[in-house]
């Protein structure tokens, strides 16, 4: 760029910047406020306008006003321009804005590199198979149009699709080897901005009608799992979440557990199995019931929540244990027996005298859970849209509307067996999962959400009680789809019955968690692993720059000696006549290499008499394709060649 | 020789490479990052720390493929001047103050193509060159002229940015190449009919009798025989236009040194010796050199002219 003349931007090569800016941008507009993909097409428009009319690119002016608007703008949409999206949206808008710019090769390298920058914003977002690949797309393409910018118009727009196809692929071998062992560096490096785990679903820390219900029409993941032995049947799997103990009416919250650890008594082997936990943004671990043998870092509070200590904000892997049989709290805390009794004063009358009646016709509590299941099972419904409730919610429910989903039928058990004296509360969490035979992973869903009930007995401790089950017998046993009638609001990937698209699903969701779990799951705790597989145990990050460095300098190594590695151009009918001549040394005719074709036709009727005829003829085609007039001759020298064997 | 001087020689071991045909290796290939490949190394960092602040795990492979691929880019820069073949070619004579143009054949045995390439001789004149795949092209290093005398060709440095443009390779190439420089002409009347004492005269052309037609001014002819009418009404842009007579009688010059100022500095003293011999050369005229120590027998034609200024571009007084 030494020159004026060198540093004006090809014309032709404007339309590559303009393909570049729209592949890095587009998959944005997906997620981004609507104004600004309509300010960054409209900047995008007006530029390519004036590429096509080949008018004047606006001046400085006008460009500082538009950042003043494009800046003004994320201001009052963020609050702020640092941080994760604002980030991204100034970046979108400073990438369609530089187009308005294009003068100088300089200012096309600022655009590709934008571009390279923009691509990794999109993680952010989504890194899943189809963003992967579609990145990937655009990588191709911004390299191409660097290739492109710095070879001119002799580098056609084929030749430099190939050529950047090419580097692409001789650059991987340098990303196996960075993605293997460059020292990995888990957790933040500094604070990272308020928005930075925006969007994730998941079970949230209270409880009301309608709650659950809503969360269970999404069909996202919420956590795989994956049992050393075959998994246990569907109705046996509740996986706790947060445990909730307060109510003031319409609302279960959480109680602050501190202090006491829960007392565990297991009655059946703890059975092992790994679960990979997607993002919530919450702290509990969403362990099967009951969690044994926590491993480092999680704790279980004394309602048995396993929590971390930060909110899991990127997908991790645990390697948990369970009993499913277990006796839990015999001796509880007077005072945690006392707040599990409380109810608010003067709501739901009707339901307390119908506790009330219960008690009375018979004490025992296993009589007065009976009786409740029994008022479940005769004349309730389970729905994904119940009816809105007022008030005193629970009457309305048990004695006017009677549908509802498991928030409800958990809410209104726990509420009528503290009326009826029992301490009781509510478990939220999931309850089964698909089991995919494909890859052996048990995938629970946020359509799994469910809220059960935990009472407590005495000499038992607390024991779980699913009042949905008696509704709804097959929302425990098969799964939600099978449970709620055709027309109700569920995903549509839930839905799917027909065999061929279940076994499609299933193969997508199998190909999704191996890339989770091998791609996006490498972590420190797997480099470690591997690195020790590979014979290198406790390497530390010096020893893996050192293998590192080697590793690199290897493949630079092969690929300089690639490029040093020159084949002498050699024409087709010169190798022929060397295949000839190979063939001639195998019948003990042997020629110096300054033998003209001639010379050795007439050694060869010397020596070989009866090879004399066909070699003419090769001799004859030779001279013919090497100095004849027609170019064609190839042909007949290769037939010739070929009858000489 | 000062000390960066004696530095560079050390490096890059400048020598002449004769006149045979040259083949790029390893050795003479150097190769740095471009101010493209600082902005792209920066953004890497800046990208990695992102991918790890966010935990990205694709943000890892995306950061570590495009390390790859300035990696690659690296090798395929290098690649792309690597093996070249360069062979000098014959270099036309000019006149002082014009520009000179070093051919050289660029030769690519190589199946993929070479794009731009950059050659300059100056750092202000630089050319570019693509070569196709297993093509051949020839390429004029220009070099701005100032003096007479032998101009040789000085190092040139070959450099190319392709494919990424994140890396600059470049080779100096000494190729022993060099050009003969004419004094610039000066314009000056030709020196008067003495020549005519000199012998006989012939008819022919470049009289001044019967008007011939017109012809396109040299640098040489006189403004007085510019035919300015003719020429405006020709064109704007286009040389102005000298009257041509046919008939006259061809005389013989003898265009002597001693003719010009002894005032002026030699240089200027040769330029009107050169505008002299164009101008006789130009009017059809048979005409000799005489300078101190040198005589050429007066003749006419193109060898003639150029043996004529090729005296005069080396003269040493």
């Amino acid at each position: 760029m030494s020159t004026p003349a060198r540093q004006a931007l090809d014309r032709q090569a404007t339309p590559w910047l303009f393909a570049s800016a729209l592949v890095t941008i587009a998959p944005h507009v997906l997620h981004q406020a609507y104004w600004l993909s309509a300010l960054a097409g409209l900047l995008m428009f007006w530029a390519i306008r004036l590429w096509w009319k080949d008018e004047r690119l606006p001046g400085r002016w006008v460009l500082f006003l538009l950042v003043i608007v494009g800046c003004s703008g994320i201001l009052i949409e963020f609050r702020s321009l640092f941080g994760r999206d604002a980030g991204v949206a100034m970046l979108v808008v400073f990438m369609a804005m530089k187009l308005l710019e294009l003068k100088s090769q300089r200012d096309a390298v600022v655009v590709v590199v934008l571009g390279y920058f923009l691509l990794l914003t999109h993680y952010f977002y989504s890194q899943s198979i189809p963003t992967g690949l579609w990145l990937l797309f655009a990588l191709w393409l911004v390299t191409a149009t660097l290739i492109r910018l710095h070879g001119g118009p002799a580098s056609t727009t084929r030749a430099s699709l190939r050529y950047a196809a090419s580097l692409c692929l001789q650059a991987i071998p340098f990303m196996l080897v960075l993605y293997l062992l460059f020292p990995r560096i888990s957790g933040p490096l500094w604070g990272l901005p308020s928005d930075a785990h925006a969007g994730m679903t998941g079970l949230s820390d209270t409880m009301s009608p309608g709650s659950i219900s809503r969360l269970a029409q999404s069909a996202d993941i919420a956590f795989r799992a994956r049992f050393s032995t075959t998994p246990p049947a569907k109705q046996k799997l509740y996986w706790r979440g947060p445990v909730m103990e307060q109510f003031d009416g319409t609302t279960w919250r959480l109680h602050d557990n501190r202090g006491t650890s829960p007392q565990l008594e297991t009655l059946s082997a703890p059975l092992r199995y790994e679960m990979t936990l997607e993002p919530h943004n919450q702290r509990w671990i969403l362990a099967l019931d009951a969690p044994v043998q926590l491993p480092e870092g999680l704790n279980a509070s004394n309602v048995l929540a396993v929590t971390q200590r930060l909110p899991v904000t990127e997908r991790r892997r645990y390697e948990l244990a369970a009993s499913l049989d277990y006796r839990f709290n015999v001796d509880e805390d007077p005072r945690a027996l006392s707040r599990n009794l409380a109810l608010p004063p003067g709501v739901n009358p009707q339901a307390r005298a119908l506790a009330e009646r219960w008690r009375n016709s018979d004490h025992r509590p296993s009589a007065i859970i009976g009786q409740a299941q029994a008022l479940f099972a005769a004349e309730f419904t389970y729905t994904l849209q119940p009816p809105l409730l007022g008030q005193n919610g629970i009457d309305e429910f048990l004695f006017k509307t009677r549908r509802g989903f498991c928030e409800h039928y958990a809410g209104a058990f726990v509420f009528l067996m503290r009326a009826a004296g029992i301490p009781a509360r509510v478990v939220s969490g999931y309850q089964g999962g698909e089991f995919n035979p494909l890859d052996g992973y048990l995938v629970i869903r946020q359509s799994d959400a469910h809220a059960w009930a935990e009472v407590w007995l005495e000499g038992q401790g607390w024991v779980r009680v699913d009042p949905t089950a008696s509704v709804s017998p097959t929302r425990i046993e098969t799964g939600i789809a099978d449970a709620l009638p055709f027309g109700e609001p569920l995903p549509a990937l839930v839905q799917w019955r027909a065999d061929w698209l279940r076994t499609l699903r299933y193969r997508w969701e199998a190909v999704n968690n191996a890339w989770n779990q091998h791609i996006l799951g490498y972590d420190p705790q797997r480099q470690r692993e591997l690195l020790s597989r590979l014979g290198l145990p406790d390497t530390d990050w010096r020893s893996l720059a050192t293998v590192l460095g080697i590793a690199c300098s290897l493949l630079v190594a092969a690929m300089t000696a690639w490029t040093l590695y020159q084949r002498p151009a050699i024409d087709p009918a010169r190798r022929l006549w060397l295949t000839a001549l190979r063939q001639l040394a195998r019948r003990q005719v042997d020629c110096a290499p300054w033998e003209t074709p001639m010379a050795v036709a007439q050694r060869v009727r010397e020596q070989r008499p009866e090879l004399a005829e066909t070699f003419q003829n090769v001799v004859d085609a030779y001279l013919q394709a090497r100095y004849g007039k027609s170019n064609n001759n190839l042909n007949a020298l290769r037939e010739a060649v070929a009858r000489l064997r | 020789m000062n000390l960066a001087g004696r530095f560079q020689q050390f490096l890059f071991r400048w020598r002449s490479d004769g006149t045979a045909p040259l083949r790029l290796g390893q050795r003479r290939i150097f190769i740095v990052p471009s101010r493209g490949g600082l902005l792209f190394a920066l953004a890497l960092v800046v990208m990695l720390l992102g991918a790890i602040n966010y935990n990205l795990a694709l943000g890892h492979a995306l950061v570590f493929l495009l390390a790859g691929l300035g990696v690659a880019g690296m090798i395929h820069t290098f690649r792309n001047l690597f093996g070249l073949v360069i062979t000098p070619g014959r270099c036309e004579p000019v006149f002082a103050g014009q520009t000179a143009f070093f051919p050289l054949a660029l030769d690519n045995e190589r199946s993929a193509p070479r794009l731009a390439l950059e050659l300059a001789a100056t750092a202000e004149l630089p050319i570019e060159a693509a070569i196709a795949s297993r093509g051949k092209t020839r390429v004029r290093v220009p070099l701005p002229t100032q003096q007479r005398g032998w101009l040789a060709l000085p190092r040139v440095r070959l450099a190319t940015r392709y494919p990424l443009g994140l890396f600059t390779a470049w080779a100096y190439l000494q190729p022993d190449m060099r050009c003969l420089v004419y004094p610039a002409p000066v314009t000056a009347p030709l020196p008067a009919a003495s020549a005519a004492a000199n012998g006989g005269t012939q008819h022919g052309a470049g009289g001044q009798e019967d008007f011939a037609g017109f012809r396109p001014r040299q640098p040489a002819d006189s403004l007085r025989h510019v035919a300015w009418k003719a020429s405006a009404r020709d064109s704007g842009d286009g040389p102005l236009l000298i009257k041509e007579f046919a008939g006259g009688a061809e005389s013989e010059l003898i265009l002597d040194w001693q003719h010009t100022d002894p005032a002026l500095p030699v240089d200027t003293r040769l330029g009107m010796l050169a505008g002299w011999v164009l101008a006789a050369e130009a009017a059809g005229d048979r005409y000799g050199l005489a300078l101190p120590g040198l005589g050429l027998a007066p003749a006419s034609g193109d060898a003639h002219c150029q043996r004529c200024l090729e005296a005069l571009a080396l003269f040493q007084p």
